[in-house]
């Protein structure tokens, strides 16, 4: 188990240095900082001098480190061109705001999943079954973007039910949740059915029910915690789609979360920003996969020995 | 009890009994399959046609027409269909332009993936050892970073055109191909014809490419229809957000963003072309389904 753990960790390790210096790199493919940072009616002569103060004459892997060294040790990405305080500091204030966006979207998900996921293994081919591989199909071809404005125009508009933009109140939450959700919901239920359906046919099921078992003792606890394992592994890759789709939803709903200020950031050119969101997201994504991952390991041996 | 309880578990052992429910089930997957290929032969169809077919010109605008409402509704013009935008231009002429940018980005986007995904792929499961270690610390690395964000970044520094957002789904999408080729070829390397190719000292190219590749066409297909739905919905996600195809350029994605500031009373603008995507993306995914099913019944499961 240790060793395990200690080689995702270090892959996991990896992956964020590589990351790191695509964003890095990203920045100065597309422009000279300099350019970008001083006026457009400055001197060549001040364009030396100041390439000089900020180090930006050094060798670009020397730059690199000392990014790399920077946002380590200091979490000091720069300051952002357009707010100018740390770009840290920006994201900091938009942080939560997503935060609280991702528990509501994981709740309403599995709330929803694993109930139908479950009725649809156990009445195969019922109405309901027949009625979520539907909405599974139909949630596949959905842009996400798309779902959130229809949701706007009937609950928002016609209806009058819910707010429609900003992030205020509880009721603020149920629109951009639903359809961030709804991106995720169709894998998770597909996933707990076959998951279901595949551990309702072995043999320590037929035992339990040999036993005596009551049907909701053998179906919860014989059979939902073996076939939610992979739940456990899908969960965690999807934080990072999670996070994409933020970008997505809170630009359609006008929430002041990460994903917006990555796309503000980017039509901005406010590149510490990016950078700064661009390596935190990853960062979260990474984290939660070798979490998953280990969740995983530490319930079903079988994973570790692979 | 006992026997509800014993009858629930037959059922559960054996294949499942004949039902309504489950006939049903296999008329849909067949009727769907046709739907979703005649869908497609429709969006082709448009996107060739669309001169002949469109009512009106595509940039053709008329101030004094504008934000009317689809011809069925009050104060709809006959001939504006689905009605017009904020500068009077007819949105279904938009609309069926729109099926040429979306094929276009999304087919050319997925070949790019193919060959750069099907080729680090081939290499990865044939060599094995470090190439593969290599190869896969990338797509894990690819697969780490949020795709949305590496597109966004990538035009914003590349400028947005057609040609780069073919390039920026393309080099970011490629990794589920050559998850997908790494483990197909993994199994065929062992097998007796390529170990016969070996033996015989053909070359490692001709052997990926004569003897695996030709195996890997089926599920690279498959997977290929499904990612082209994937790649035109991107598409209109990116020029939604402003870093895609820009206006006034007829793309889906535009026409959304476009409409999204008079969703309050013109609902139809952002609707229309929103549906459109649906479509069109449900349509390949149908197909794709159907083709999956035809040609390799044990990828279902996954």
């Amino acid at each position: 188990m240790r060793t395990y753990i200690i080689k995702r960790l270090i892959q996991s390790i990896g992956v964020c240095l590589v990351i790191s210096m695509i964003s890095f790199f990203l920045l100065f493919l597309n422009t000279d900082p300099a350019l970008l940072l001083l006026p457009p009616e400055a001197e060549v002569k001040d364009i030396e001098l100041f390439k000089k103060q900020m180090g930006l004459d050094r060798p670009l892997l020397v730059q690199y480190g000392d990014f790399l060294r920077k946002a380590v040790f200091h979490g000091d990405f720069g300051q952002s061109f357009v707010a100018k305080v740390p770009a840290l500091q920006v994201i900091a204030e938009r942080l939560p705001a997503t935060i609280k966006l991702a528990v509501a979207v994981m709740i309403f998900v599995n709330l929803v999943a694993i109930p139908v996921g479950m009725i649809s293994a156990i009445r195969r081919y019922s109405l309901l079954d027949n009625v979520s591989t539907f909405f599974a199909l139909v949630g596949q071809a959905m842009p996400l973007y798309w779902f959130g404005i229809m949701l706007i125009i009937v609950f928002g508009v016609w209806l009058r039910w819910l707010p429609i933009s900003g992030s205020d109140s509880l009721a603020h939450l149920v629109l951009p949740a639903v359809t961030l959700g709804s991106w995720i919901l169709p894998v998770n239920m597909r996933l707990i059915r076959s998951g279901m359906l595949e551990v309702l046919n072995q043999d320590y099921i037929r035992t339990a029910r040999a036993k005596g078992l009551t049907e909701r003792k053998v179906l919860i606890k014989h059979a939902f915690r073996n076939a939610a394992i992979p739940l456990i592994t899908v969960l965690g890759m999807q934080i990072g789609l999670l996070l994409g789709g933020a970008v997505v939803t809170e630009t359609v709903f006008a929430w002041p979360g990460m994903g917006r200020l990555a796309v503000d950031s980017i039509r901005m050119g406010d590149y510490p920003v990016v950078q700064a969101v661009v390596v935190i997201f990853a960062f979260f994504v990474i984290l939660c996969n070798l979490v998953a991952d280990i969740l995983a390991a530490l319930i079903d041996p079988r994973i570790r020995l692979e | 009890m006992m026997f509800r309880r014993n009858s629930q578990n037959l059922s559960l052992d054996s294949p499942p009994p004949a039902s309504l429910g489950r006939a049903l089930r296999k008329v849909w997957n067949l009727r769907m399959g046709t739907i979703g290929a005649l869908v497609i032969l429709g969006l082709i169809a448009t996107a060739i046609l669309c001169p002949v077919l469109a009512p009106h010109h595509p940039y053709k605008q008329d101030i004094t027409k504008r934000l009317k409402p689809p011809s069925w509704m009050e104060g709809g013009l006959s001939q504006h269909f689905l009605g017009t935008d904020h500068l009077g231009r007819d949105l279904l002429s938009r609309i069926m332009y729109g099926t040429r940018i979306s094929l276009t980005v999304g087919i050319s986007a997925v070949l790019l993936q193919v060959l750069i995904g099907v080729g680090l792929g081939l290499l990865a499961g044939f060599y094995g050892g470090k190439v593969d270690s290599v190869i896969s610390f990338f797509v894990n690395c690819m697969m780490g970073f949020p795709f949305i964000l590496l597109a966004m970044s990538l035009i914003a520094v590349l400028g947005p055109s057609l040609q780069n957002i073919i390039v920026a789904l393309g080099v970011t999408g490629w990794p589920v191909f050559t998850r997908v080729t790494r483990v197909e070829t993994l199994r065929l390397r062992d097998r007796e014809f390529v170990l016969a190719a070996i033996s015989l000292a053909f070359g490692a190219p001709r052997i990926l490419i004569r003897h695996i590749l030709p195996n890997l066409l089926p599920s690279i297909l498959v997977l290929g229809t499904v990612e082209v739905a994937r790649a035109i919905i991107q598409e209109s996600l990116l020029s939604f957000l402003g870093l895609g195809i820009q206006p006034p350029t007829p793309s889906w994605g535009v026409m959304l963003a476009e409409g999204r500031n008079y969703m309050l009373m013109q609902w139809w603008l952002a609707t229309f072309p929103g549906f459109a995507i649906f479509l069109s993306a449900l349509g390949i995914n149908l197909l794709g389904d159907a083709l999956r099913d035809l040609i390799d019944p044990h990828l279902r499961k996954s």
